[in-house]
């Protein structure tokens, strides 16, 4: 028709590719290792993702249990002193950067987004591609640093330290800036999708909960991974060239660094922790057979711990030497996040409430992430105080609290999603049994491993040494003991879906009878998620009725 | 929706692609938009952390700054600041003629702004030269005797930071009007439909000059 559009023509639709009466499902559409590499699909760029991540998952788990096995004894057990070092900062940099921040955003995000929004792709689907390979650059550069020098920081690399250690630092430094990127490449393009792909009928506030969760999350990564990436770029010339911009022998100020990087960290893990308060919001109102208790509370919450998540970062340092007043504000700045937060467990709670609970295995993790949730949020309320955090700060019992909360929820939050989704993303079913077993393996594999540090740290026993009085070690005995638990867990996970992905039944479009978008397309989904003309959404996308009323509920 | 868009172009002017998962053009440009619109939030952000160490550094070491500002060559860095300031209006008038179609005067627009950027580079490379030979240099470079109070390595610190991260943007943002220059000669496909490679580029221009902007008094000035 036009000499330059040669892709598609200008219309609605891509150009219909006629005689066609089966679509292939994205899975096989397209066979060759080019056509995966290469691709612009966002499910396949999901799945890329979740094998990425899940590699570093298990690298960095690996590391745990070495550090796990070292605590084992008083004295040296496994390793040196320096070598525990790099080893809890592997690990801390792992989990951190290549697992918890990318992890639900960049894989169920991916895959689940444009679905949920009734769109074929997501806005810039190149970039897309393009974010997944900034990210494995950057996990190259920075895996490269550590095993060539390794780097014995600490995952917050503070400064005048890191300006001064003899080990690897820059290249590890170099690759979280890349890495950073990559975040703000799929913050940028999630935003832009929500704003505009969505299909005729979803209005702002017929969105899935997940998708609000992810929006709001994209927002922090896009507002605050600069800043980050800005300190990173200074640490790593001040590490090379002795730049001095930290360094009090040259001036600097190193209370300053703590203020840039908690900056963005404080709202990191925000990053981390509000994509698996999406997750759990599908999962609630799926199992509960009920429309999500406060849609709009459960949504404006979202954006609300979004916001006031910059202006808590002060409370990491209550002990650095910033004024009263200061630590004051701050720690009030910090119990408002938790306002936030308790609006949504309310909501879920009143979700669950008086619904007809189907206990299928997304649900069992809802149940161990709301505990983790709720304890968690608690001793971090009791963080806040400032007078409290004196006595517990760099303590185990700071470690057990962001574990609780961080990890607990967040990895709830990843394998509640990785079952409710597994039959969406291969259109097969894993074993139910086995399902809730693990789940159980693993909800009491966390407790047995970080109630203990709990007690750890509040009898005075400080984060990151190497070694420790008699007096510590049953209970870092314990510890060991409940994540080699965990460990089984993740074995027992990893075989049982493995095997569901070879030889599970098919599960048909939409096995959980779920009112989300996302399956009203085939499972799996074709390439273009929906066969034939642009899909309408009439409904709420948690609009299920009532079990114990005959009538359907108020809308939201 | 679509129909009407396609109408407007006429049959003379070239219509742009629309990428297949896109409802409308229009829908296309507009995402394009808000997305670099998004970036360039991030941008700005990039460069506020270093506003932000600026400020705090000036507010612990007021005489030291006062007197390494007042060092900084003021002549250059205005006309620095004109040049760059003129080559933002041709950007933007690289825009006004790609949207009416006039594909040699989008190059010859891009091309003055090209011209404009190297001249501020050389200056740059002037100022940065002299300096490494009196020695104001940053962190453990730094040798110069000529004013001793504390903070002023720092000063420094700060200078080259934040004039390098800018430089570099410099070069980023004339690699990207160079795609549309090039593209202008060799396609001739930008129009009313089609302008909005230039549009991007030309904003993100806009957002190194604002940068300047805010550099220029804070270093030299104050
Ligand atoms: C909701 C998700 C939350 C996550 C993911 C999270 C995560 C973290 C992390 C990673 C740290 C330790 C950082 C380090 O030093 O390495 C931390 C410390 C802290 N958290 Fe949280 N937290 C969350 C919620 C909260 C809440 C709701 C509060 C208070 C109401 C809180 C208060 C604190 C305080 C005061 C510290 C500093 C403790 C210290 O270093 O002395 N956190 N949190
Ligand atoms: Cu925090």
């Amino acid at each position: 028709m036009t000499p330059s559009s040669s892709i598609a023509a200008p219309g609605a639709t891509p150009a219909p590719e006629e005689h066609h009466d089966h679509h292939p499902s994205y899975l096989v559409d397209g066979t060759t290792i080019k056509s995966w590499l290469l691709t612009v699909d966002h499910k396949r760029i999901g799945l890329m993702f979740l094998f990425w991540v899940l590699l570093f998952f298990l690298v960095g788990g690996i590391f745990a249990l070495l550090i796990r096995v070292e605590l084992l004894t008083p004295g040296p057990t496994i390793m040196d002193a320096m070598t525990y070092n790099r080893t809890f900062t592997l690990h801390g940099l792992v989990m951190i950067f290549l697992f918890m921040i990318p992890a639900i955003p960049a894989v169920f995000g991916n895959f689940m987004l444009p679905l949920m929004l009734g769109a074929k792709d997501v806005a810039f689907p190149r970039l897309n591609l393009l974010s997944l390979y900034i990210y494995l650059a950057g996990a190259v550069l920075a895996l490269w640093g550590m095993l060539n020098g390794g780097l014995d920081t600490g995952w917050t690399f503070y400064t005048p330290y890191s300006a001064h250690t003899t080990t690897t630092v820059a290249p590890v430094l170099f690759g979280a800036f890349i890495i950073g990127f990559s975040s703000i490449v799929t913050g940028i393009n999630f935003i832009v999708t929500t704003h505009t792909m969505r299909a005729p009928g979803i209005t702002w506030f017929k969105m899935p909960l997940f998708v609000w969760a992810i929006y709001a999350t994209s927002c922090i990564q896009v507002l605050a991974t600069p800043v980050i990436g800005l300190l990173l770029v200074l640490v790593t010339v001040e590490n090379l060239f002795g730049f001095g911009m930290f360094d009090p022998a040259r001036g600097g100020d190193p209370v300053l660094f703590q203020h840039l990087f908690w900056f963005y960290s404080h709202p990191a893990v925000y990053i981390m922790v509000l994509p698996s308060f999406g997750v759990m919001s599908e999962i609630v109102a799926t199992y509960s057979r009920k429309n999500i208790f406060g849609y709009r509370a459960v949504a404006y919450s979202s954006l609300g711990i979004a916001f006031v998540g910059f202006f808590a970062w002060g409370h990491h340092m209550f002990v650095s030497g910033q004024s009263t007043f200061a630590g004051g504000l701050f720690g009030v700045l910090t119990m408002l996040v938790g306002v936030f937060t308790a609006i949504k467990v309310f909501n879920w709670v009143g979700t669950v409430y008086k619904g007809a609970v189907e206990f299928k295995t997304p649900f069992a993790y809802f149940c161990g992430f709301l505990f983790f949730t709720v304890f968690g949020g608690m001793t971090g309320i009791a963080l806040g105080t400032v007078s409290l955090d004196v006595a517990w700060h760099d303590t185990y019992f700071v470690v057990a609290h962001f574990h609780f909360i961080m990890v607990g929820a967040t990895i709830m939050a990843f394998l509640a999603a990785l079952h409710y989704w597994f039959p969406k993303m291969f259109g097969r079913t894993y074993h139910e049994g086995w399902g809730l077993v693990s789940a159980a393996l693993i909800i009491l594999g966390f407790n047995a491993t970080f109630i203990p540090q709990f007690l750890l740290g509040n009898n005075g026993m400080p984060r990151r040494y190497y070694e420790y009085p008699e007096r510590f070690q049953a209970l870092n005995v314990a510890s060991t003991a409940g994540a080699t638990l965990l460990a089984f867990g993740f074995i027992i996970i990893a075989m049982y879906l493995t095997y569901a992905l070879i030889y599970g039944k098919a599960s048909g479009k939409n096995p959980w009878r779920s009112k989300g978008y996302e399956w009203l397309s085939e499972s799996p989904p074709p390439t273009h998620n929906f066969v034939g003309p642009q899909p309408v959404f009439p409904e709420e996308p948690h609009f299920y009725v009532d079990p114990k009323k005959a009538e359907v509920p108020d809308a939201v | 929706m679509q129909s009407s868009s396609h109408a407007a172009g006429g049959a003379a002017v070239p219509v742009p692609r629309l990428a297949g998962h896109f409802a409308s053009l229009e829908v296309q440009n507009h995402a394009a938009r808000l997305g670099m619109w998004l970036f360039l939030a991030t941008e700005i952000l990039l460069f506020a952390g270093l506003f932000i160490c600026y400020g705090v550094y000036r507010f612990l070491f007021p005489e030291a700054w006062a007197a390494a500002s007042r060092s900084l060559d003021l002549t250059l860095g205005t006309i620095n600041t004109v040049v760059l300031i003129t080559s933002s209006l041709t950007a933007a008038l690289a825009v006004h003629y790609a949207k009416e179609g006039k594909n040699k005067m989008v190059a010859v627009q891009i091309a003055l702004t090209l011209v404009m950027a190297v001249g501020f580079l050389v200056i740059k490379y002037f100022e940065y030269h002299h300096k490494f030979e009196i020695g104001t240099l940053p962190g453990r470079f730094y040798s110069y005797e000529g004013i001793q109070l504390p903070g002023v390595p720092l000063y420094f610190t700060v200078y080259f930071c934040a004039t390098a991260l800018h430089g570099i943007h410099v070069v980023i943002g004339m690699i990207v009007l160079a795609f549309s220059m090039v593209r202008a000669l060799k396609k001739a496909d930008f129009g009313p439909n089609n302008y909005t490679m230039v549009e991007l580029g030309s904003m993100y221009w806009h957002l190194v000059d604002l940068v300047w902007i805010f550099l220029f008094p804070m270093l030299y000035l104050v």
